[in-house]
């Protein structure tokens, strides 16, 4: 088995008396698409805020690439490699997509304060790098024609694949993508499974993929974690998941 | 290098203009009172220009700038009138110590939102203010006297048109769009890489340093400088002419510090209706351009500009390699 990048351990986060994420183990190795999928309000986004800095776990360690990032800020945690999308969409909205983008690669910029004042030294070089690289980003994705349109015109799809663009911009080993298909219809929604799975290809990158349509996820996730009410229920293949007992009573309701 | 070539189109339309005023000041055209209001008018744009920065492109509500203008007006007057160091040093140290000022100011009180920042600031400002009118050494309340009046035209358009290209490349640059990031989502921008409370400080010290180069060449205006000058109010009129111009446009800030400080100096003559006509202007174009003058355009965004971006060989370079890199990166 490949080494894990990213591993938690026993995480839990508390607000108040609510236990939101309850003893959370995960571990997600290199290139693996996994998926996180549980009903409205397992705390599936809370996982993923935990794992990306927003929130800091009550109790228990994640460790990423061998480092233990618990609790260190969004930002340094995105430095080390982990990048993220929102659920509800959070684009610059009054840039246009192609400073959306070149905002993401911020870490690879050398260039310091005065050169930028001064348009010397590394920054000319540097800019004309980035703005080669956000419209390469955006032709993957379809985007390169809408490059100066500004974010917030765009059609809804072309928004939610612009916030996967600005987060590989980062230049991720993992990708954390928060119901990237919600709102879509059935066919955006499979072109776009079908892009998640080229990109975990071609970029050599971990995915790891929240849902809560079931469906969506077995046909490309290779190992599926099953959140409900912050606890986790069942962890497996998808045709595992798809026999577990516990899943489908989440799912679909029956007795206990 | 097409930014560059901006940017030289710029500083010549720049140094154009002030030679005209230059020469229309020499020739006695343009009187004594207006070359004073067009001195203010440089220094009002230095303030709007590095208050936008904070207010407008970062997107912190700021109401202490006049505080750190009042710093630098300070530390510039000691340093030239008590120990006759020359004037283009104590503008410097003017921007280094309001710079450090609003550093340390910064780092406290960036941690907060809105409108807890603006009343933070707005505080402290008051404290500096304060600070300053007890100390006998700058002459307490009474006032700062004896003070070598060297801002001339030239030193005040000239650093103007300095701090100008300096703020447009810095938000023109990787660093700019980390301040605009923060502005437009702060969790987004925290999650994309940027450290969003370090370019918050950065900006609230670069605004306040260029605050202090205001506060020098205004504190050189006059014969004499009171720390009642910097009050709140005064903060608030710098505010006025951002928001006048547009948050996030340095062209309308440039249009908002000429309009406010030109409506109030044509308004001179009556003082009786100055305040009246002088709201009912703000009232009405805030009624009907709530985006300021300028919204988020700039000057840049001209045709002629426009045309001077598509010409460049840099540009087609750019687009050359890009298609290159595509035919191998691109999705099969």
């Amino acid at each position: 088995m490949a080494e894990a990048i990213l591993k938690c351990s026993n995480v839990s986060i508390e607000f108040g008396g609510l236990t939101a994420v309850d003893d959370f183990n995960m571990y997600i190795t290199e290139g693996e698409l996994v998926g996180l999928i549980g009903p409205n309000g397992a705390g599936k986004t809370t996982a993923f805020n935990l794992l990306t800095g927003v929130y800091s776990p009550t109790s228990g360690s994640i460790e990423f690439c061998g480092e233990d990032v618990t609790g260190k800020k969004p930002s340094y945690i995105t430095e080390k490699g982990v990048a993220r999308t929102f659920q509800n969409i959070r684009l610059f909205s009054e840039l246009s997509v192609l400073d959306n983008v070149k905002i993401a690669f911020h870490k690879h910029i050398r260039y310091g304060l005065l050169e930028a004042a001064l348009r010397i030294g590394r920054y000319m070089e540097d800019e004309i790098r980035t703005d080669i690289r956000a419209r390469q980003l955006l032709k993957i994705f379809d985007l390169e024609d809408l490059a100066e349109e500004t974010a917030k015109n765009l059609p809804y799809g072309a928004q939610r694949r612009l916030e996967i663009a600005r987060a590989l911009a980062t230049g991720p080993k993992l990708l954390l993508l928060d119901e990237p298909a919600a709102g879509m219809n059935p066919q955006e929604t499979q072109e776009l499974m079908n892009l998640i799975a080229w990109l975990q290809k071609k970029f050599g990158i971990s995915i790891l993929l929240i849902e809560h349509d079931m469906s969506l996820v077995m046909g490309i996730c290779e190992r599926i974690y099953v959140l409900e009410y912050g606890m986790t229920i069942a962890m497996g293949s998808p045709a595992e998941i798809q026999r577990d007992p516990q899943v489908i009573r989440a799912y679909l309701g029956g007795d206990d | 290098m097409i930014e560059r070539k901006v940017d030289a189109l710029l500083a010549t339309v720049g140094l154009v203009i002030f030679a005209i005023i230059y020469g229309l000041i020499e020739a006695e055209v343009i009187g004594p009172f207006w070359k004073l209001n067009i001195i203010i008018i440089c220094i009002n744009v230095i303030m709007s220009v590095s208050l936008n920065l904070i207010n407008g492109y970062t997107g912190q509500f700021s109401l202490g700038h006049a505080g750190f203008m009042a710093v630098g007006a300070y530390v510039s007057v000691v340093l030239t009138a008590k120990l006759q160091l020359p004037f283009g040093l104590a503008i410097l140290a003017a921007a280094a110590a309001a710079g450090f000022v609003g550093f340390l100011i910064g780092i406290p009180t960036l941690r907060l939102n809105g409108d807890y920042l603006a009343i933070a600031t707005l505080g402290l400002c008051e404290i500096i203010r304060i600070v300053i009118m007890n100390i006998d050494y700058v002459g307490g309340a009474a006032g700062f006297t004896g003070i070598p009046r060297y801002t001339t035209f030239a030193w005040a358009f000239l650093v103007m048109l300095a701090t100008l290209l300096f703020i447009k490349n810095f938000v023109n640059s990787a660093y700019g769009r980390a301040c605009i990031a923060i502005r437009e989502n702060e969790i987004a921008a925290e999650a994309m890489g940027v450290k969003v409370v370090n370019y918050k400080v950065l900006a609230f010290t670069l605004g306040a340093a260029f605050a202090g180069i205001a506060g020098a060449l205004f504190a050189h205006c006059f014969y004499i400088l009171m720390p009642g000058t910097f009050g709140f109010l005064q903060s608030f009129n710098y505010l006025i002419m951002v928001v006048l111009g547009g948050l996030g446009s340095i062209t309308g800030s440039i249009a908002g510090a000429i309009v406010v400080t030109g409506i109030s100096a044509a308004l001179a003559g009556v003082p009786e209706f100055r305040m009246i006509i002088y709201s009912l202007i703000l009232i009405l174009l805030m009624f009907y351009r709530p985006q300021g003058l300028f919204g988020y355009v700039e000057i840049t965004n001209l045709p002629v500009f426009r045309y001077l971006k598509n010409m460049s060989p840099e540009a087609k370079k750019a687009m050359g390699m890009a298609d290159e890199a595509d035919g191998k990166g691109g999705r099969a």
